[in-house]
């Protein structure tokens, strides 16, 4: 047994495991506390990446203001987009919902396409996120840390917002009664607005750090559905913590098993899944009583 | 009532419409014959939307290039291209009805393009009915050219370049390697052959990896590659996200570990190395073209690719492709006088031309391009990596044939 090799492997697991996290969390929580089936969800990490090339590679701003700036800034057009948009397809049936947010994954990947090209982009990373950063018995990079350190202050966040607040408490009413929760006076319409841009929020903060080690191109929006989609499938809608659980799990099996099973590919995630599916239906935890 | 009024008023016009059909197609006949001794039409065939957009629009530069360089008339022939978009890999039924269309329809007597394998494959039976010449600017898999007759290759095969690079990596007096492919076709190609030109030259392979197509996270490939103790590491991925994904990581990996990465060209192809930023700082790769070669073709073409598109820019091998695939129609066509199909098959066999990659020729026995394979070496030059040609193997074989 290579230990040095296992730790090695687990610790990129992991940093690879929080950028998944990042990318699913608001589809979760759109899915899961608001009913919005939103496959168009990888378009807001499209454009928080598409925001961290500008910001950070052509307007040369520092990396660390770049990252904030691109997390409001999909935040912001996430709201733009709920009330002008999504806000109308929210009665209507999961069809529709699939139908429509799968065309504005399109359309989202065409404007990228129109507005950047076919290409590539290009980040420049600082040196410190290109840093050897020695660990007990192993090693990695320092953009894999601030990856994995970013995933768990998301975390912490999002847990304490939803379970500790008022607002959360708002939200968490609103979903079980609307009818109710706008009877007491709470503006619900607007309240969706705010929890949908911060799901997309996450997933611009998401898509502007996995510019650095998966790269960006119009297709992003599509080709990271499955994955996402699996995290908040065995996670659970609407379950933040599950879905911590359920990316870091998939990140770090799927690893270690290309690292001693190479043979077997990309094909035990995907067996997981199917697992979960038959035998934990609702997914790992539920934080509300489905 | 009203439909009634309308029926005669609409069956006269559609009369009137046969009419001037019928003058038009008499104009047409008439001056046919004056037409077809002068007009060559080229169809061409190429990924212009989708994903692989990026590709196609080098190829067609190229050949606009050549025409703009050399003109559009060959053997008393006007040479014109008519361009369809196939979307890229994965739609041979569309590649096959293109080509159909191209024929049937448009008269083209040659086609070029095919930027993918399958779309090749798919084209292959109806240049073979047609007896149209069909030049592949770009799809690598050795075996096309014997799937019709019609085939010739303005590009390369992968057995060309991995194997050129094995021996080449063995002659350094490497003794033993790692390979991690992409798990499709032309990545067991890149395998097969870089194994074979490595162990032909005495090196040994310690182990080797196939990833999933569309992996972009191969820490744990990596670290199996760095338990192994290798010499070198040979990657081969189909480029785009992927290859830069693995060259970050094997770019960071493999610092200090004093193993040498070796890819194949297209891995670093000029237009991603921006993305890879200095992970792509020493890397060893092989390809049958570098934008520093120093030949009188090479100078004339960087000329006017770089007076069209600015001092700051670098032709892409694709756009090299795009360009000889019409200076072998051109050379073809004045050995045949003009004539297409059979005759033209013939002239090529055996052609040589002073491409910008360097002298390069159509084996008579195969129809398979023989050329120089150019080893480089990544250089960092203000911030980006830069290939630098190290070595240079001459008038290379397809070894698969």
């Amino acid at each position: 047994m290579n230990l040095q090799g296992l730790l090695t492997v687990l610790v990129d697991g992991l940093a690879y495991g929080m950028l998944l996290f990042l990318f699913s969390i608001g589809l979760s929580i759109t899915l899961g506390l608001m009913r919005f089936v939103n496959l168009a969800h990888g378009a807001f990490a499209m454009c928080g990446g598409y925001l961290m090339v500008v910001l950070a590679g052509r307007l040369g701003l520092p990396f660390l203001l770049a990252l904030p700036i691109a997390f409001a800034g999909t935040g912001l057009i996430g709201i733009v987009l709920e009330r002008t948009l999504i806000t109308h397809v929210y009665r209507k049936s999961e069809l529709q919902h699939v139908l429509f947010s799968i065309g504005l994954a399109f359309v989202a990947g065409a404007i990228a396409n129109i507005l950047f090209g076919p290409q590539q982009q290009p980040i420049p990373l600082p040196g410190w996120a290109e840093a050897r950063v020695n660990l007990p018995g192993t090693w990695t990079t320092g953009y894999r840390i601030f990856v994995t350190a970013s995933g768990a202050v998301a975390l912490l966040l999002l847990l304490a917002l939803f379970q500790r607040t008022l607002f959360g408490a708002r939200v968490r009413a609103a979903v079980d009664l609307r009818g109710t929760a706008e009877s007491i006076g709470i503006d619900v319409s607007r309240l969706f607005a705010l929890t949908f841009g911060l799901g997309a929020a996450c997933a611009g903060l998401g898509g502007a750090l996995a510019v650095g080690f998966l790269g960006l191109d119009p297709s992003f929006p599509l080709k990271y559905l499955v994955i996402v989609l699996m995290v908040v499938a065995i996670g659970g809608p609407g379950s933040i913590l599950g879905s911590f659980v359920a990316a870091l799990f998939l990140g770090t099996v799927d690893a270690l098993f290309k690292y001693y099973l190479p043979a077997t590919g990309s094909f035990v995630i995907y067996a997981l899944l199917v697992a979960s599916m038959i035998f934990l239906p609702n997914g790992l935890t539920r934080w509300r009583r489905g | 009532m009203h439909t009634q009024d309308i029926a005669p008023s609409s069956r006269r016009r559609q009369a009137l419409r046969i009419g001037f059909a019928a003058a038009a197609a008499a104009l047409g006949l008439s001056s046919a014959p004056a037409q077809a001794a002068t007009d060559l039409v080229v169809g061409v065939i190429l990924p212009l939307s989708g994903t692989f957009a990026d590709q196609g629009a080098h190829y067609e530069t190229g050949m606009r290039l050549y025409q703009e360089m050399h003109g559009t008339q060959a053997a008393g022939r006007n040479i014109k291209l008519v361009i369809k978009d196939d979307q890229g890999p994965g739609s041979g039924d569309l590649a096959r009805r293109l080509t159909q269309e191209l024929i049937a329809r448009d008269k083209a007597e040659l086609i070029v393009g095919y930027s993918f394998t399958p779309n090749a494959m798919a084209a292959a039976g109806i240049l073979t009915q047609a007896k149209t010449p069909g030049i592949i600017v770009n799809a690598m898999t050795s075996v096309l050219t014997e799937k019709s007759p019609y085939f010739t290759r303005a590009s390369v095969t992968m057995p060309m370049i991995a194997y050129t690079q094995g021996k080449w990596a063995a002659s350094q007096g490497r003794k033993t390697a790692y390979v991690i492919v992409s798990d499709y076709g032309p990545g067991i190609d890149a395998e097969t052959w870089f194994i074979k030109g490595f162990e032909a030259g005495g090196g040994r392979i310690v182990g080797k990896d196939r990833t999933p197509l569309a992996a972009t996270e191969y820490g744990p490939f990596l670290q199996r590659a760095i338990e192994a103790k290798p010499e070198v590491l040979f990657g081969f991925n189909p480029g785009g996200d992927v290859s830069i994904a693995f060259m970050k990581q094997a770019g960071a990996r493999l610092k200090g570990t004093g193993i040498q990465l070796m890819v194949t060209g297209d891995v670093v192809d000029e237009n991603l190395l921006p993305a890879m930023g200095d992970a792509a700082d020493g890397v060893i790769s092989a390809l049958h073209y570098q934008a520093d070669i120093d030949n009188a073709a090479n100078k004339a073409f960087l000329k006017a690719f770089q007076a069209k598109f600015g001092a700051d820019k670098l032709p892409s091998y694709r756009v090299v492709q795009g360009y000889d695939s019409m200076a072998l129609i051109h050379a073809a066509l004045g050995k045949t006088g003009g004539k297409t199909s059979d005759e033209f098959m013939e002239a090529i066999k055996g052609i040589r031309i002073d491409s910008p990659r360097g002298p390069i020729s159509i084996d008579p026995a195969t129809r398979e391009i023989v050329e120089n394979i150019y080893i480089r070496r990544g250089t960092m030059v203000n911030g980006v990596a830069v290939n630098k040609s190290i070595a240079t193997t001459e008038a290379v074989k397809d070894p698969a044939k």
